[in-house]
């Protein structure tokens, strides 16, 4: 057993650290929708999966024969998660307008926007599956679609008996990026006080002069955003995407953005690291197959002793 | 009965479109008795195949069934086709425990896991003499099922085995590579579908397992290649009870195939077709009661495409040859019987 | 009752409005006409000449047992947690599984009759409703939804990994019921539509009564604002985790009549999506209106196979239904009055889109923070 946990602690942990990347830049989508409307987006998996197919239709338009190093990897990866970003922020926007706003002039229960949401999630993975992915990679669009690859898998430097790769350093430095220009965002921009006072109180918020439409607007972009670039990641890293991918991706991020805080940006990313790092570490004595229970079994105890979250709820508080 | 529309209809659409061809080609005969090819799309649900028998059954009022395609739906379904006595060929399910029931009307033409694991590990065995076999698969019924019976054989030869398994909707296997890595075995077997195990293959390569991976039919698809990437896949080892092949005695099969469908022949195709000719064969003398069919079957004696066609008594195809297929060159080829074929590297 | 105060308040324009009405107000044995026909209707509903316009393409009583019946029976007692306490609750397949796997594994295990099994698949629903709800009913609102679609995920992957269960092969040769009133229940679908109407019939009736009672009303008071029902008395804990237990019953009770049927059961018969489908349907017919819920649940069960020629576009569809649906009548089609009439002090436990500018008494029982 300890054997077990010297050969494999550090080789999954730099696997948790990744896939928990992804997760958090997933995360932050459900937690900036929830700061704001109180809602479980369910479709956000959705946005995710449009994205996955923004940055593998952009790959495969580029067609690299062979993986790229330096500058031009650089900037391929700039271009991709640029593309999957706006694709999906566009497509939440969308998602907004007509799933949500409805609901909302109409004052709504949440339990009709969360059913909604279903629907919508449902409806999306349907026209990817049976239209959108045959029509974008003239392939059959039930099938998985393959990426090529651009990022060599060279180890860059070596932990322990851990190698650690490009892909593997391009993903966490990538989202750490991405997570510090948004968090600079909302504390620091006109629009992200807007968001922090909407998530505070949205009564007050309007009387002084945030326009609730625009607010809801700007976060569903944003939070959308945030699902493309993990888009982006996840395609370079794992190369492989489907019209169903959203879907545990979906749940173990909306996990993480409840063990962080839901509400909170940096309870997201906190969420979404520990996530994917008590995972893989569970799977060393237990099997992989028992990540989804580890994942789940984590979030109980830690709501038991911490009823909001390790870092606790609320946006408004997300500020430096 | 299967699969047409879900996300594993990649290997119940070929046999469909062989029985199809099979019917079709006997119809253009003008035969006294014509056949009509009706489809049920389950989507391989358990639960979608019940109602849809009952259909078939009740008013549709079909002579005999092609399928179910998978083990599941076939488990929930044996009971009713055995109790409206209509005669079942299936072209694709493995389970062994399917001929174990007493079903007097189930038949199959394909052998099960407990001939096509033991066949592909003592291949591997003859061919590969390996010390430590890492055995992996998906949580999924046939998954499992196949990787156990990888683990009994290796074990049974004195292999050295370790084991994993993960969510069939898992995407990430960084735990099950530092796995694999650190037992650092000679061979990978898994048990699984083309979807995971393209994705698996890709991500084992990349963090730097070398072992010589294997798997059985499930995988058996030009898309492992196409998901694990071709420099991953090559030299992959694929076992199955079928032989695909557009050569020799199949290759007639395979120009009239092609004609019809315009692409080539995969999986269980050329099964669907020997499926689907076992009942013509019947009909043709003279049996057009369900009564009657499952009578000839029980005697039926030909030549199919893929083999020599007949029945045990408990519905399991006489012959349960494992062909062994291998990855070269980005394309996956027939090397032979398992009994005969040499590995390429 | 309150339903009569609002009732009066309320101008009838509308027919459904109308009937309710006068629901309201018929005197007994009308009631019971209406009881009466329901049954009759109920047990000559898998006549063939419905069945060949209602699903053509298969066969009407089976569907008529699933999804339409066993749909039904599990919104009942999904209706009770989500529509009766107002807690959201995305796992309520568990139970369902719990109920199947019980029956299976000691049908076939242990060979216990279909009464035995039956009601210790019911039991173990219940407990095991109590041991998730123990630790996480204190929880509020949406980390309550988190850890239910949490727990139908552990069930589900945990009976996959279990071998003494089956694992992934699932149960097979699960034993059907023992002949009841002459009725044999072997493969005809008939006598477990039966079955499963007499279950319905059943669950109606406690519900009902439940809702009327003391009980009742204690779960409308936390439904509509916790903090004010604890203050007011109301031992909110202990009403919350009977309803959990309550409702999880209900689906172990639906899981093993499944199982009973469905002959063979794997994990992959209780995905999450299922949890999602029931929740749907309570929504859609209406939370905390019982006619509502069981017409939600027979639209969502009836749909897909009803539009099974669209073959593979009708989840598509369905999907886009539910959009459409919500945006047209976010209530549900038929509504709780009472709720209706409250919906303008609170919104059913769950709270509005907050960032619509809220009512004047602006409650959101869950995860508020700002407002406190």
């Amino acid at each position: 057993m300890l054997q077990e946990l010297q050969n494999q602690f550090l080789t999954s942990t730099v696997g948790g650290l990744v896939i928990g990347s992804i997760y958090a830049l997933v995360a932050l989508g459900y937690t900036m929708v929830y700061g704001v409307l109180r809602l479980i987006n369910f479709a956000h998996s959705e946005i995710f999966m449009i994205g996955t197919f923004a940055s593998l239709v952009t790959l495969t338009a580029i067609a690299p024969t062979a993986p790229l190093g330096g500058v031009a990897m650089i900037g391929v990866m700039a271009l991709i998660v640029l593309i999957s970003a706006a694709v999906s922020g566009g497509a939440a926007m969308l998602l907004e307008l007509i799933a949500y706003r409805p609901l909302r002039k109409k004052g709504a229960t949440r339990l009709a926007a969360l059913i909604s949401a279903i629907g919508a999630s449902l409806f999306l993975q349907e026209l990817f599956g049976l239209e959108v992915i045959n029509w974008l990679t003239g392939k059959p669009g039930r099938n998985q679609q393959s990426a090529p690859r651009f990022v060599d898998r060279d180890t860059l430097f070596t932990i322990g008996n851990a190698n650690v790769r490009t892909d593997h350093v391009l993903v966490i430095v990538g989202a750490v990026i991405v997570m510090v220009i948004l968090d600079q965002f909302v504390s620091r921009t006109k629009l992200g006080r807007g968001i922090r006072a909407t998530a505070q109180d949205p009564e007050a918020a309007v009387l002084m002069g945030v326009s609730i439409d625009n607010i809801v607007r700007v976060t569903f972009l944003l939070g959308g955003a945030m699902a493309g670039v993990a888009a982006a990641f996840y395609v370079m890293e794992i190369e492989n995407t489907d019209y169903r991918v959203g879907f545990v991706l979906g749940i173990k991020a909306f996990t993480a953005a409840v063990l962080g805080g839901i509400g909170n940006l940096r309870g997201a990313l906190m969420g979404g690291i520990v996530l994917g790092l008590v995972e893989n570490w569970g799977a060393i004595f237990l099997g992989s197959q028992w990540k989804d229970v580890i994942a789940f079994v984590i979030l109980v105890a830690v709501l038991m002793f911490r009823p909001t979250g390790i870092l606790g709820e609320s946006l408004q508080r997300a500020r430096a | 009965m299967g699969d047409l529309t879900g996300e594993n209809s990649g290997i119940v659409i070929p046999p469909n479109n062989g029985a199809k061809l099979a019917i079709d080609e006997y119809n253009a005969k003008s035969p006294k008795v014509k056949i009509e090819l009706k489809d049920y799309d389950s989507q391989g649900k358990p639960e979608q195949a019940t109602s849809l028998i009952a259909t078939a059954v009740g008013s549709d009022k079909i002579a005999a069934l092609i399928g179910p395609a998978f083990s599941g739906e076939s488990k929930a379904i044996g009971g009713v086709l055995e109790q409206s006595k209509i005669p079942s060929v299936s072209p694709s399910a493995t389970n062994p425990g399917l001929a174990k029931n007493g079903w007097k009307y189930w038949h199959r033409v394909v052998a099960n896991d407990d001939d096509q694991g033991p066949g592909i590990a003592e291949f591997l065995v003859k061919a590969k003499s390996p010390k430590k076999v890492f055995v992996l698969s998906d949580d999924q019924e046939y998954s499992v099922g196949l990787a156990e019976a990888f683990t009994k054989s290796f074990t049974a030869a004195g292999v050295a085995v370790e084991t994993d398994k993960f969510a069939k909707d898992a995407s990430d296997y960084s735990s099950t590579v530092a796995k694999v890595k650190s037992s650092n075995p000679d061979i990978v077997a898994f048990g699984g579908y083309y979807a995971q195990g393209g994705r698996l293959l890709k991500q084992l390569r990349d963090g730097g397992v070398t072992a010589t991976f294997a798997t059985g039919d499930g995988s058996l698809d030009a898309q492992l290649i196409t998901g694990a990437g071709t420099a991953a896949a090559e030299g992959a080892v694929i076992g199955c009870p079928c032989a695909i092949t557009t050569e020799g005695d199949q290759k007639d099969f395979a120009t009239r195939y092609k004609a019809k469908f315009n692409v080539d022949p995969a999986i269980y195709a050329s099964e669907g077709y020997d499926a689907a000719t076992a009942y013509i064969k019947a009909i043709e003398a003279g049996n057009t009661t369900s009564e009657k069919i499952n009578e000839f079957l029980k005697t039926a004696d030909f030549k199919g495409i893929t083999k020599q066609m007949k029945f045990k008594e408990n519905g399991e195809p006489d012959s349960n040859a494992i062909f062994v297929y291998q990855v070269v060159g980005g394309k996956i080829k027939l090397l032979g019987p398992a009994a005969e074929a040499k590995l390429g590297s | 009752m309150k339903g009569d105060g609002v009732t009066a308040k309320r101008n009838a324009f509308h027919p459904v409005d109308r009937a309710r009405d006068w629901w309201a107000d018929a005197p007994q044995w009308q009631r019971y006409t209406v009881y009466l026909a329901a049954i009759v209707f109920a047990l000559i509903l898998p006549a063939p000449w419905i069945g060949s316009f209602m699903s053509p393409e298969s066969d009407w009583t089976t569907v008529l047992f699933y999804p339409i019946g066993t749909y039904i029976l599990l919104a009942v007692g999904l209706n009770i947690v989500v529509g009766q306490a107002g807690m959201l609750d995305l796992g309520f397949v568990a139970f369902f599984a719990i109920g199947g796997y019980t029956l299976a594994y000691f049908g076939t295990k242990h060979g216990l009759t279909f009464w035995a099994t039956l009601v210790m698949g019911i039991v173990l629903a219940a407990v095991s409703g109590v041991i998730l709800g123990a630790p996480t009913l204190r929880l509020r609102g949406d980390y309550l939804a988190i850890v239910t679609l949490g727990f139908g995920e552990i069930v589900r992957i945990t009976a996959n990994n279990t071998d003494e269960i089956g694992g992934a092969r699932g149960i097979t040769n699960v034993p059907h019921p023992e002949p009841l009133f002459g009725m044999e229940f072997l493969l005809d679908p008939a006598p477990y539509y039966y079955l499963i109407v007499a279950a319905i019939a059943l669950v109606i009736v406690f519900s009902v009564r439940l809702h009327k009672s003391r009980v009742g009303r204690a779960w409308a008071a936390i439904r509509e604002d916790e903090d004010a029902a604890e203050l007011m008395g109301v031992p909110t804990f202990k009403f919350k985790l009977l309803a959990f237990a309550i409702g999880a019953m209900i689906g172990g009770l639906a899981g093993a009549i499944y199982a009973s049927k469905a002959i063979f059961i794997e994990p992959n018969s209780f995905p999450f999506i299922l949890s999602a489908t029931i929740l749907a349907a309570v929504v859609l017919g209406g939370a905390g209106n019982l006619p509502g819920v069981i017409l939600g649940a027979f639209v969502i069960a009836w749909l897909p196979e009803r539009f099974r020629f669209l073959a593979e576009y009708r989840i598509l569809l369905f999907g886009a239904v539910l959009v459409l649906m919500m945006a047209l009548r976010p209530e549900g089609l038929l509504p709780s009055r009472q709720r209706k009439a409250e919906l303008h002090e609170g919104t059913g436990g769950m709270g509005t889109l907050a960032a619509e500018v809220p009512g004047p008494d602006s409650d959101d029982t869950s995860a508020e923070v700002g407002s406190k």
